[in-house]
């Protein structure tokens, strides 16, 4: 049965991850993207065909329909920017996702998802966007502000009043849940790319 | 020459394209770049030779294979889907029971593989020496159901104890040797587990990072609070609730001031509290000790006596006493006021304390009844002289024994074995323990889900938002047991090497059922939160176990003289004796000389000495060195303030095109190449690929 999957997986992708379980469960991905629009998205992508799913079906994804950053997260992992993923751009997010992803890249996308005006900083209006949808508009205006403050206080450490990529990594890789808990979904079994020299080597052909 | 100017430029490029290759999993480049790196690396690579790493790399992907396999993904993926539904607080509880039955299956193919198999293939098989055969008065129901539960009969005198194995040195046609196997599977399961659980704590805390803890804590209440596993409304919902609870509260110690009134009524409720649980453990210990007594009492008597519970006393009462005295403890808690993290830190202090009280009375009351069987040894020593008196009467008095009598195994008198009955006893209280928890699991939890379900329509109150309501998975007091649980198996595995196999056996359907039963009849926690920040916490307390529970064994292997009728080291003065045996028969006589020599306590105690003094520098440098970090961070902030930080993005943008220039220029240059003579353009392949290789190496 996994052979018949493996056969209608593209071409250029079956090249690049010789490694057995890498295979199979790139097979489990791309069929979990083709399951959201079956009619949209077709079987053979040896001719890398330009098809987009648009926010609505990404963001209804068990893995991410309760998370209050699922907008944020399609947004940055699509190539246009507004949510619409082509078929890398959701290998791309689970491979970040995953459990086997390193702490760094992981801290790079972390930013870029609070960081909703995409202005590489997290200013105040970003915090206190994050913290909205974190409590679901619970805490008061008084408590959001005294908040993002304690934040701001806390984590910048060039002092321009917002954080920017090299506050907010020197202030996450420190946290002990960051790796187990944040930025991890179920699909532990998606690995980014190891491009290691001797695999290489093996798949050349000449 | 310009061709091997081009070749070499050739492999520059493909040199650089490989270092940024090595770390492309850690750049945030989208999947399409990455794949462009590694279309370039693969066309020109090839043209400078093919690597020798390909035999090394099909093993390594074989190994990986088999691996996976045995890591059991199947049902592992499913508790992990499943926790989704809980948080990672339920997955991390399923992760440990993992790494648990990781180190089990390790310690199962010891004992199994090295210990149990050669004597059942190759010593002398069942029924043909005294030790290996049920004695005649027990013949009778030695099949019966009852006696096999309580491993006694057949179960008893087979591989699964101590009792069964021969102390002949060297063991069929391979010659093994099965004492010297038995002893050091035995040090050898204690050491792996040693060098598995603190290999895991350091991996663990070189993740953590050991930083401050308090520095970043609304930044990472903000950022690091909501969990991503979660895939569940009613989850999501709850964890929304907490993380608001969670910001209130540390809004409102920010806020204001603690104000500790009524410090002192405070103060005295705690002492209070903890003298109540010290009477509890206390009571708890005598309580065990008491019983034990008791039951060597109806041993001497004669267990036919008296009825189930009775026999099975003190398992029943350690059991019941793991089950209550935890929620007394809850109970007394209440008192003391505490924030709940550090309340729940000292529950599971207080479970911890008395887990191991139960455990070292259990443990010295065994003791007695070790001694009161050694005590019986003399006696069956000086019976055994007149039987085989009486039997040599009945027939020729022979002065030499040229000819020895066939007598029925089964008929010979037999010492009194301790080895045996120690790991009876494990066995047992693990059993126990298991049936226990399976019980509590299915009365606590299914029944209690069903009653709820079903009567919440003709009952006064709201049952399911009331009292009972569902029950909740308890991740402490499961991971406590668990730890408990393989700390037993620690202390009994040298003298019964089935235990091993049954703990494996449990892990496994542990695993189902509790997975089954935090699907039917768990709801998520109310209150989110860890007992600590990171795994450590656990870790240590594994550690500690270990420790504890190697220590009765290690005592009885050093002081205890085996038994003279029973065992691999039967006939031996001590049970390290074999080593010594083995050094004399086995290596050449200058090993034993040097052996000997490094053993000299002369030699010991100057390198104990050294080995505590290169403790306390290590852990001075380490002191110095967090001392230097700290200052450095200060620099660093300091620096950070003045200096104008620089961002990576143009940097990025370079790497991006020029190897792309390169590839084009280098494309060309290689066509004209091609279209001049192509032996020569082989020759040199094959030189810069040899030169290539050899670098590697």
């Amino acid at each position: 049965m996994k052979n018949k999957h493996l056969q209608k997986i593209s071409f250029i992708i079956l090249k690049m991850f010789p490694n057995f379980k890498q295979q199979y469960f790139l097979s489990r991905l791309f069929h979990r993207y083709r399951d959201l629009a079956p009619q949209l998205v077709p079987l053979d992508y040896t001719n890398q065909p330009d098809v987009r799913l648009p926010y609505e079906l990404i963001g209804s994804m068990p893995e991410l329909k309760d998370n209050p950053f699922r907008q944020r997260i399609a947004e940055v992992f699509s190539e246009d920017g507004e949510g619409n993923m082509t078929l890398d751009d959701f290998l791309d997010m689970f491979s970040v996702l995953s459990e086997m992803a390193p702490r760094d890249l992981k801290a790079y996308y972390a930013f870029k998802i609070y960081d909703f005006n995409n202005d590489n900083f997290i200013c105040k209006s970003d915090l206190e966007k994050t913290l909205n949808k974190l409590t679901r508009n619970e805490l008061t205006e008084d408590e959001v502000r005294m908040v993002c403050e304690k934040v701001i206080d806390e984590a910048d450490l060039d002092n321009d009043g917002r954080l920017s990529l090299e506050d907010f990594q020197h202030m996450i890789v420190r946290a002990p849940d960051f790796l187990r808990e944040v930025c991890n979904f179920h699909h532990r079994f998606t690995s980014t790319m190891r491009g290691k020299m001797r695999k290489k080597i093996q798949e050349i052909t000449l | 020459r310009r061709r091997r100017k081009v070749l070499e430029k050739l492999k520059e490029a493909v040199d650089e394209r490989k270092k940024l290759i090595a770390t492309l999993r850690g750049k945030p480049w989208p999947m399409r770049k990455k794949l462009e790196s590694q279309v370039f690396v693969e066309k020109y690579e090839g043209a400078l030779g093919k690597g020798r790493g390909r035999r090394l790399y099909a093993y390594k992907v074989m190994m990986r294979k088999v691996r996976a396999l045995a890591y059991f993904y199947a049902f592992f993926i499913l508790c992990l889907k499943y926790s989704g539904h809980f948080g990672s607080s339920v997955a991390s509880y399923f992760l440990f029971l993992r790494w648990m039955y990781g180190i089990n299956m390790i310690l199962f193919s010891l004992t199994f593989g090295l210990v149990m198999v050669p004597e059942a293939l190759m010593a002398r098989p069942y029924g043909s020496i005294p030790r290996k055969t049920v004695p005649r008065e027990e013949q009778a129901n030695a099949m019966d159901f009852a006696v096999l539960w309580d491993f006694g009969g057949y179960a008893k005198y087979s591989v699964l104890f101590y009792g069964y194995y021969n102390n002949q040195r060297a063991i069929g046609w391979l010659k093994f040797r099965m004492p010297l196997s038995y002893f050091l599977v035995g040090v050898g399961t204690v050491a792996y587990s040693y060098m598995v659980v603190i290999r895991t704590m350091a991996r663990n805390a070189k993740e953590d990072g050991g930083g401050d803890d308090t520095s970043f804590n609304f930044s990472w209440k903000i950022f690091t609070s909501w969990d991503y596993l979660i895939g569940n409304t009613e989850t999501a919902d709850n964890k929304f609730a907490s993380i608001t609870t969670s910001f209130k509260e540390a809004i409102v110690e920010e806020q204001e001031s603690r104000k500790d009134d009524n410090i002192h009524l405070t103060r005295f409720l705690r002492v209070l509290a903890n003298f109540l649980v010290l009477c509890c453990l206390a009571g708890s210990g005598y309580l065990i000790y008491f019983v034990v007594r008791r039951s060597q009492k109806f041993a001497l008597e004669g267990l036919d006596n008296y009825g189930w519970w009775e026999r099975n006393e003190v398992n029943m009462v350690m059991s019941l006493l793991g089950m209550f005295c935890p929620m007394l403890f809850d109970v007394i808690s209440t008192l003391e006021n505490y924030h709940p993290r550090i309340a729940l830190q000292w529950q599971l202090g207080r479970i911890f304390a008395l887990f191991l009280g139960n455990l070292y009375t259990f443990i010295i009351a065994l003791m007695d009844q070790i001694n009161l069987k050694r005590a019986e040894e003399e006696k069956v020593k000086f019976n055994m002289t007149i039987w085989q008196a009486n039997l040599y009467n009945g027939t020729l008095p022979e002065n030499s024994t040229a000819i020895p009598i066939m007598v029925d195994p089964a008929d010979v008198p037999r010492g009194p074995c301790w080895e045996t009955m120690v790991g009876q006893e494990f066995v047992r209280l693990i059993i126990s323990d298991t049936m226990t928890t399976y019980i509590t699991l299915l009365i606590g939890d299914f029944l209690r889900a069903v009653l709820v379900r079903f009567l919440n329509h003709c009952w006064c109150w709201d049952l399911e938002y009331g009292f009972p309501s569902y029950s909740e998975f308890d991740v402490s007091g499961n991971v406590l047991g668990l730890i408990f649980n393989q700390g037993m198996i620690w202390m009994g595995a040298f003298y019964a090497p089935c235990l091993p196999a049954l703990n494996l056996l449990r892990l496994h359907v542990s695993m189902y059922l509790q997975c089954w039963a935090v699907m039917c009849c768990n709801v998520p926690q109310e209150r989110v939160f860890k007992a600590s920040g990171s795994n450590n916490f656990y870790m240590a307390m594994l550690l500690v176990i270990l420790f504890l529970s190697t220590l009765p064994a290690i005592y009885t292997i050093v002081s205890i003289p085996p038994s003279f009728d029973c065992g691999p080291f039967s006939g031996k003065s001590r049970m390290f004796d074999v080593i010594q045996e083995t050094l004399e028969t086995d290596f050449p006589a200058w090993f034993g000389k040097v052996f000997s020599y490094a053993s000299n306590p002369g030699l010991v105690l100057p390198f104990l000495l050294l080995m505590v003094l290169a403790i306390y520098y290590l852990h001075s440098t380490s002191k110095t060195y967090k001392h230097a970090n700290l200052e450095l961070k200060k620099k660093l902030q300091a620096l950070r303030e003045k200096t104008v930080l620089s961002s990576d993005t143009a940097r990025n943008k370079m790497s991006l095109q020029t190897p792309r220039e390169k590839e084009t220029e280098l494309n060309a240059e290689l066509c004209v190449i091609q279209c001049n003579t192509i032996t020569i353009r082989y020759n040199t392949i094959n030189k810069i690929s040899a030169a290539y290789n050899s670098m590697l190496i």
